[in-house]
């Protein structure tokens, strides 16, 4: 089976009961992909699948052949960090640092929602133009990553100094 | 989990020709499926991708839209044409789940989700849905979340789609495809009571397929889908309320509403439309019609409070969305 990971082009084969998570840590060793829940809840094996998060728990990985799919690896490297990533140094958006791949992962597929003109629950009125990244909207949008360390306000500032700028796009893409 | 199969149907032919093998099982995005598996509460031995079929959504004669099953549940939400003539669609959907997991999900798979009663999901608990003729622990349980409209002696269950809900208040149908041809079904029709087989949760026969949902024009009015939930975000409903209403010279002309959270499925509050059609738009007539629906819910221990809450939810939501149109 054929696989675009962080760019590089891969062939495997694997039991068709492999989740995406556990293709990626426990085959291709990228362990930036964390396994919080295993059942859709936490958000910290969020993952990209041609630019839209995920959750790659729930994904079986035979569902995925021939998509390309980002991990936290493919977004930034030590040295040349996801200006996401420096800002979550810079803010203290973690502590134990479990939750963190998948908050930005999950960021920065909210941020491409936010492009693509896809409003929230909280959004006021779901029909107009665009939307912007609110703290009541970011805090909606990023609900699927949790941290149990609480580090929630240096997250949200990272996401802001980072995002906070992003706006809808006048011409449409789809966003999935 | 149990080993199984994996093929991805090429066409809806193709699907329904795999869909009938023995133990087949038809995958969307899998949110609910791979997790049932995993908890070995679904044991199929052949899933049959359906994702990559009915992906679009496309304007009726009518002036309605035709959802094809396969469509993300984010893409419907984010559809311009959803967001502006079916808004309480967009915002049940996003009133669901997480992001990331309205990014996978299928308006197929959304309906056929099953309960979230943590007794289905315990296999050391008795759940007359899992395992049929065990009785029920949700009953004498921790029943904070479960049914008090329709529910039975066997099963207290809730159905736990948000956009269902709103489906339900804006009369759409479900087309669905089998050996036996197409049919459509009213989604007030599709899912069903517990009764005494609450394994049985939809009308759809072995190896149907559901092919789309289809939304007849929208109505007049202004509408609005308001969860109230245990957290702000990413919970499932205690009570949720669909409502569609047009008032004129402060007469209810028409009214559309539906509640979640509440029963086994997307409950169509025909009563409380019925008490309000043609008559005052006031918050007295809206506590009379919540009433008249609510009137024959019963509460278990700790979930009577959601008979009271459902009142105060349809009372509010009704009353803003009056009050909307009277200043526009």
């Amino acid at each position: 089976m054929h696989f675009v990971i962080n760019g590089n082009e891969i062939e495997l084969e694997f039991d068709p009961r492999t989740s995406l998570l556990d293709l990626l840590r426990e085959r291709l060793h990228l362990f930036g992909v964390k396994k919080g829940c295993d059942q859709g809840a936490c958000g910290a094996c969020t993952v990209l699948v041609d630019g839209t998060r995920i959750n790659s728990c729930l994904a079986l990985a035979v569902q995925y052949q021939d998509r390309e799919i980002t991990t936290v690896e493919g977004l930034g490297a030590p040295g040349e960090l996801h200006p996401l990533q420096a800002a979550f140094v810079e803010h203290d958006g973690f502590q134990c640092g479990y939750c963190t791949p998948g908050q930005i992962c999950s960021a920065v597929g909210m941020a491409r929602e936010l492009q693509c003109g896809v409003p929230s629950y909280v959004s006021e009125d779901v029909a107009a133009e665009g939307f912007t990244l609110s703290h009541a909207e970011l805090r909606e949008r990023m609900s699927g990553n949790l941290c149990r360390c609480g580090a929630y306000n240096g997250i949200v500032d990272a996401i802001l100094e980072t995002f906070g700028a992003v706006e809808t796009e006048p011409v449409k893409r789809e966003v999935v | 989990m149990n080993p199984f199969a994996y093929e991805r149907a090429s066409d809806e032919k193709n699907a329904l020709t795999l869909g009938t093998r023995t133990g087949a099982k038809y995958l969307g995005g899998g949110t609910n499926l791979v997790d049932l598996m995993r908890e070995t509460i679904e044991h199929p031995v052949l899933l049959v991708d359906v994702s990559g079929l009915s992906c679009t959504i496309e304007d009726t004669n009518d002036g309605g839209l035709r959802i094809g099953a396969g469509v993300k549940n984010t893409a419907v939400a984010a559809d311009p044409r959803v967001r502006e003539r079916f808004p309480v669609l967009s915002e049940a959907i996003l009133a669901g789940a997480s992001a990331q997991i309205r990014n996978m999900a299928t308006v197929g798979g959304n309906l056929l989700q099953r309960t979230r009663c943590g007794y289905f999901y315990d296999d050391a608990a008795r759940c007359n849905k899992r395992a049929a003729g065990t009785g029920c622990d949700a009953i004498d349980g921790f029943n904070r979340m479960h049914a008090i409209l329709g529910a039975s002696d066997a099963c207290v269950a809730t159905h736990p789609s948000d956009m269902a809900v709103a489906l339900a208040a804006l009369d759409a149908v479900v087309s669905v495809e089998g050996s036996n041809g197409a049919r459509d079904i009213p989604l007030v029709d599709f899912h069903v009571l517990p009764g005494d087989t609450p394994q049985t949760e939809t009308v759809l026969e072995a190896g149907e397929l559901i092919t789309a949902v289809t939304l007849p024009p929208s109505i007049a009015g202004r509408s609005r889908y308001r969860k109230v939930r245990d957290r702000a975000s990413y919970a499932f409903a205690l009570v949720s309320v669909a409502a569609v209403l047009d008032v004129q010279d402060g007469l209810v002309k028409e009214v559309r509403l539906a509640l979640g959270g509440v029963a086994h499925k997307p409950w169509r509050a025909t009563a409380a439309e019925a008490a309000l059609k043609g008559g005052p738009a006031t918050e007295a007539a809206f506590l009379a019609a919540a009433q008249a629906e609510l009137a024959s819910a019963q509460g278990l221990r700790d979930n009577a409070f959601k008979i009271e809450l459902a009142q105060r939810v349809i009372v509010d939501t009704l009353a803003k969305l009056t009050a909307l149109q009277e200043t526009r």
